[in-house]
């Protein structure tokens, strides 16, 4: 099996409302794999299904090749969007008792958490009240105890909301860290952006609905129009621009007399772009040449739209 | 791998170390104490008051009636008019002038006698005046009739219907009540350990919605075992509050009394005890006995049965209740939402209360004390109202035991399973102020 998480035409009805239609996705073993989706899309709903937090009304669920079962859970390690410690409690206490509450002994979570405390350099903090830590300072701790007892698959729901620049670099590498250990890591945002960098995979939710998922390199490559953009160094470049609006797609240009400098975006109507640069080589001194690939955030509207167009 | 122990421990301790939690366990024996003693020491000082009442007696009668008590004596005056004896009650400070004037027969010397005080009088000063006059007037009729005193002692013994039931038991008078009281407690005991603790429960829900540690933790446990180690650690703690209560409040008011030496008896039976030295008649001369009987007849209410039964309705009665505290407090996000849904909780509570006050005390064993009993919301409390007087013949029949429980068990099924429902889909809810309606759909879910 190469797939930590299978779900199969998982369906889940609120009163009238469905939160998810027949989702199926397939989460591969040892990557990082990006469930993504506007606010209300049924994000939440899926993990928490996978959670066993709810339960689908029907379609099925595989957890490493076997049906989920309330074993399972304690492979699995969760970081909730909504996210919070006990206020009154100190912030060791806290810890232990979540991780015993996933399984790990007293002493075993204990030892686990000296390290985390020591690594993310919070060490003096074992005997302080959780009201008296900021915001991203409880975040660190809701960080350690989801990763704390080893799961096999990790999901983080909007992991970086609340963290100040520095603590979401450190968190980040961190997740990639995991990653490389062999961890499975669901990463579910509506920041597409954040995206990009991380995701080896990705899935799209959308009105409860995924119109979208694969590998993130093959759905760019899918989605990527042969659009290039262009810069020449070219004495006439205003005619240069006219012979070439004849010969190729130009969407947009800009000449700048002074500089010599014309630039411009072209669509090819293929991917071969060997014409378009014989053809450039011969008249201009080519000094920018490259291809446009969507970003996470254009792939998503597009599939949104043409999905409109579809129906 | 079993997680209820651990949230169970944590819902304890987290419970005990609440600083309010401990300042409430410390202090509220001393309030309470420092309220009885209070209450005890102003009584006795009230009681230590000695009233002078001036007295002009101008009839025949009377000459040998008014003497002094361990609160009330009297200053005769003699030979001066009305108006001289008020001026001179009021100029010395007396509590009031008792005129009697010189008439023609005993009857209108009682009627034409006025009692004269600067405000309205005590009542327990009236009463033992008018006892006074009173056994005059017996005493004058009986000699009219022809009868003396001493025929009229032998006469006037004290009786008392005795009573027994058909299987031959020798009834008390009275007992009924006393064990409807003790049974009465036991189920204000249980009213009032719901209505704290499953508060605390509800609060204890709040707390987690919204500090937003819920998801998380429910993504290790059942929301289930979440709630009934919420349940039962909030009890245990409860307990522990309630045992210590117990023996602090015991130990302080043993310390208090002896200390402000006060006698806990004239606390309850003090004004009595003041009318009945005034009273011509004499105590009734089997007092101890009765005492003693009624000691016997508490020994004999089934203690261990009773407080066994206690056990079984308290922990079904606070773990029905309860949930539904947790369901309520799931439901909602902030403690000021809960009231629409409180109040139809304490309803039943209160309904138990009272009916058991007014209708199981009079009658134990009448048809609204055996609905009460066995509806599974009033049952834990009025139940356990009838039960001192025993099951079986003359008590409580055996099959209105086994209906109230199985009755108590199903609801509380029911009721856990319907509450865990609704808990399991409130605590993920946020930001809604939830309606009946909408509560109901959440069963659906």
């Amino acid at each position: 099996m190469n797939n930590i998480l299978v779900t199969e035409e998982v369906t889940k009805r609120f009163g009238k409302h469905i939160a998810l239609n027949k989702v199926s996705l397939e989460i591969p073993k040892n990557s990082i794999y990006g469930l993504l989706g506007p606010n209300g899309a049924g994000k939440t709903t899926l993990i928490r299904i996978i959670n066993q937090i709810t339960f689908p009304d029907s379609g099925k669920v595989f957890f490493d090749g076997e049906l989920l079962k309330p074993q399972h859970i304690a492979m699995i390690g969760y970081l909730p969007e909504e996210r919070g410690l006990y206020k009154s409690m100190k912030v060791g206490e806290q810890a232990l008792y979540l991780a015993q509450l996933k399984g790990l002994s007293k002493a075993e979570a204990k030892k686990r958490l000296k390290f985390w405390f020591e690594r993310l350099e919070i060490g003096d903090w074992w005997n302080k009240k959780v009201q008296e830590l900021s915001k991203g300072m409880a975040q660190k701790i809701q960080f350690i105890v989801t990763v704390l007892h080893e799961p096999k698959l990790l999901i983080f729901d909007e992991p970086f909301s609340g963290f100040d620049p520095i603590n979401a670099n450190i968190i980040k590498d961190e997740i990639l860290r995991l990653k490389e250990n062999g961890t499975s890591i669901i990463f579910s945002t509506h920041r597409m952006e954040s995206v990009e960098e991380l995701c080896e995979y990705i899935a799209l939710l959308h009105e409860s609905e995924k119109i979208l998922d694969g590998r993130l390199s093959d759905i760019k490559k899918a989605y990527k129009r042969n659009i290039f953009k262009v810069g020449l160094e070219v004495e006439n470049g205003d005619e240069l621009l006219k012979e070439l609006m004849e010969k190729f797609d130009i969407a947009t240009s800009t000449y700048d007399l002074k500089e010599r400098q014309l630039d411009f975006t072209v669509q090819l109507p293929s991917n071969d772009s060997g014409e378009m640069l014989s053809y450039l080589s011969n008249r201009a001194n080519v000094n920018l040449y490259l291809e446009t690939i969507p970003s996470a955030n254009e792939i998503f509207i597009q599939t949104v739209k043409n999905k409109g167009i579809h129906e | 791998m079993n997680k209820l122990p651990l949230i169970i421990k944590r819902e304890y301790l987290a419970k005990v170390r609440n600083k309010s939690f401990v300042v409430m366990t410390f202090l509220s024996p001393i309030l309470m104490v420092g309220m009885v003693v209070l209450i005890a020491y102003l009584t006795k000082i009230n009681d230590n008051e000695k009233r002078v009442i001036g007295l002009l007696n101008e009839s025949d009668y009377f000459s040998t009636d008014f003497n002094p008590t361990e609160s009330v004596s009297f200053v005769r005056f003699d030979d001066i008019s009305l108006q001289a004896a008020k001026d001179s009650t009021e100029r010395m400070g007396f509590y009031g002038l008792l005129h009697i004037p010189n008439e023609n027969n005993l009857k209108m010397v009682t009627e034409n006698s006025f009692f004269y005080t600067k405000d309205a009088p005590s009542t327990s000063v009236l009463d033992r005046i008018e006892n006074i006059f009173q056994d005059r007037l017996r005493k004058r009729r009986l000699q009219e009739l022809g009868v003396s005193t001493e025929e009229f002692a032998t006469m006037d013994s004290a009786f008392e219907l005795r009573t027994a039931t058909f299987a031959g038991q020798t009834n008390l008078k009275g007992i009924n009540e006393i064990k409807a009281f003790i049974g009465g407690g036991f189920g204000y005991l249980i009213m009032m350990f719901i209505i704290i603790y499953g508060g605390f429960v509800m609060r204890s829900v709040i707390e987690e919605k919204t500090s937003r540690i819920i998801e998380v933790i429910i993504s290790s446990v059942k929301p289930f075992q979440l709630m009934l180690g919420k349940i039962i650690g909030t009890s245990l703690a409860g307990i522990t509050q309630f045992v210590i209560w117990i023996i602090s409040g015991v130990l302080l008011l043993f310390v208090a009394f002896s200390i402000f030496d006060i006698d806990p008896s004239a606390l309850s039976n003090g004004p009595n005890t003041a009318n009945m030295v005034v009273g011509m008649t004499p105590p009734v001369p089997t007092a101890d006995q009765t005492m003693k009987l009624y000691a016997q007849e508490l020994f004999q209410i089934p203690w261990v049965m009773l407080i066994s039964f206690f056990i079984i309705y308290f922990i079904l009665g606070y773990l029905i209740y309860s949930s539904i505290y947790a369901a309520i407090g799931a439901a909602v996000d902030n403690e000021t939402d809960t009231q629409q849904f409180i109040f139809p909780i304490i309803l039943p509570l209160m309904l138990a209360i009272y009916v058991g006050f007014f209708s199981v005390f009079s009658n134990p064993h009448g048809p609204i004390a055996v609905g009460f009993s066995l509806f599974p919301l009033t049952s834990p409390i009025v139940m356990l109202m009838r039960l001192p007087g025993g099951i079986g013949e003359g008590g409580v029949p055996i099959w209105q035991v086994v209906t109230s429980i199985l009755l108590l068990i199903g609801t509380f099924i029911g009721i856990v399973w319907l509450a865990a429902k609704i808990y399991r889909v409130g605590i993920l809810m946020y930001g809604k102020k939830p309606t009946y309606k909408e509560l109901l759909r959440w069963l659906k879910y």
